[in-house]
């Protein structure tokens, strides 16, 4: 039976009281909220928090709005209300593909985006979507709110720019005309944490050549978006021809390691094949070919 | 620490170690063991209850955060001595064999029909793709899924009144109850 080492446990009344309460309680105390990642830590002992404060009453962070060139999303905002905002998959069709394979129905109803991206596991797949759509996290600590870009949010595994007395509060995604993005997954079964994965997003000027490109890849050890494999595209005419150089260069700057989800060829392969088909998709939904 | 929270529709208050996970407060504190405890790591979905009306997996919900709440097991499903439409279904088209997994499927199948009186298949495959049959039998599962989608409550098993067409339960049943 796995049951987490015992705990202090207090709920949080607002995110003022969340800030409070981290202070009273200090280095041990960590924030829960959908607990899908964390619970299961504490049940193995990777994690040990001695108090648990519990933000699923503060609804005041359960949001996804659009306010002028950004969509909002909040940080306690479920998978499950990601995946069927028609927002989200109008302006962000990577969110909705990535959700789609994010765990299970039943596990989306409880787990958010804040908790996958603060928990940051190697193999998470929004922290790759917050990458290529170049997010900005908004962090609450005690000295009020600061706003970090994703690619310093990640600190590495397991760690993130979220100081222990802040809160991430929400994630800004920037709503760009004639843009798209697209994310896909290779796991072992469906529902599983991914061999790998891959994500991108691009921005078409009027006309047509790539003006914005980002690509990135999930759990093949690679630090944020890929600049070398971005610049073989920006400036021109999407084409088969540069989603496979990108790809190629991709797939060699990562650094996969050799473990029980497969051999290090293989999650490299993985990484070009699934580079050129995000590339596609993602240009495809920029020209409007396809809807997301 | 106390916590109290709705269960199938009563009032419970009971004292608790705050690591206690939801599964286990229910089984042991509460002594409702339909409420099966299966991986552990929120993979095999026969845990599954209702919380506010949602399925989640109760091996991976504290008790402390289930407080306030109304959660709803598959000790809740039928209701004054009549099956939910979802029990009876699993019994027509035999949705169970080793009934491990019957528990969680109901309540998942349950809040998918509260939310869509008329899934397709694939709908259906969907909602329960958490949750894993052992015995391999989502075939049955899925019919038995559709047979109370067929047969919505107030479908009137004395008279058998109402029809195994999916589009034509509801109306049929709005009539048996008028």
């Amino acid at each position: 039976m796995q049951i987490p080492a015992p705990f202090d446990y207090e709920r949080a009344s607002d995110v003022a009281n969340a800030l409070a309460l981290l202070e009273r309680h200090g280095p041990e105390s960590r924030i829960i909220a959908g607990g899908h990642s964390l619970l299961p830590m504490m049940k193995l002992r990777l994690a040990r928090p001695e108090w648990l404060i519990d933000i699923n009453d503060l609804a005041e962070l359960e949001f996804i709005r659009r306010e002028g060139d950004q969509l909002r999303v909040g940080a306690l905002t479920r998978h499950t209300a990601l995946l069927e905002s028609t927002d989200v998959a109008g302006l962000f069709p990577i969110i909705r593909d990535a959700e789609q394979v994010i765990a299970d129905p039943v596990v989306r109803n409880r787990g958010t985006i804040g908790g996958s991206l603060c928990q940051a596991d190697p193999a998470e797949d929004l922290s790759t979507v917050c990458d290529v759509l170049r997010a900005q996290a908004v962090i609450r600590g005690p000295d009020g709110e600061r706003i970090v870009a994703m690619s310093d949010f990640h600190r590495g595994p397991y760690e993130t720019a979220v100081a222990q007395n802040e809160l991430l509060y929400e994630i800004r995604f920037t709503i760009r005309p004639r843009s798209g993005s697209a994310y896909e997954k290779v796991e072992r079964r469906v529902g599983d944490w991914a061999i790998v994965a891959a994500g991108a997003a691009v921005g078409l000027s009027e006309d047509g050549t790539v003006e914005e490109a980002a690509i990135g890849l999930t759990a093949v050890g690679l630090d944020g978006t890929v600049p070398e494999a971005e610049a073989v595209l920006r400036g021109q005419q999407p084409h088969e021809d540069l989603f496979v150089e990108a790809a190629r260069i991709a797939a060699a700057a990562c650094h996969p390691v050799d473990d029980q989800r497969g051999p290090v060829d293989y999650k490299r392969h993985l990484a070009d094949e699934l580079t050129r088909r995000v590339l596609r998709r993602a240009c495809a939904r920029a020209a409007g070919a396809q809807e997301g | 620490m106390q916590i109290s929270m709705t269960v199938n529709g009563d009032e419970v208050t009971r004292e608790i170690e705050p690591r206690v996970l939801l599964v286990h407060f229910i089984r042991e504190n509460l002594g409702l063991t339909g409420t099966h405890w299966g991986c552990d790591t929120s993979n095999c979905g026969t845990c599954v209850v209702l919380m506010d009306g949602q399925p989640v997996k109760s091996c991976t919900v504290l008790a402390a955060m289930a407080d306030g709440h109304d959660i709803r097991t598959v000790e809740g499903l039928a209701a004054g001595g009549t099956l939910d439409p979802v029990q009876q279904g699993f019994m027509e088209e035999h949705g169970l064999q080793c009934g491990f997994c019957t528990p969680g499927m109901m309540l998942t199948a349950r809040a998918l029909l509260d939310r869509n009186p008329h899934p397709d298949d694939t709908e259906i495959r969907q909602a329960i793709s958490g949750q894993i049959c052992r015995c391999t039998g989502y075939a049955t599962i899925v019919r038995s899924v559709q047979w109370a989608a067929a047969h919505p409550p107030g479908w009137d098993t004395e008279t058998g009144a109402g029809t195994d067409d999916g589009g034509a339960g509801g109306a049929v049943a709005e009539e048996v109850t008028a």
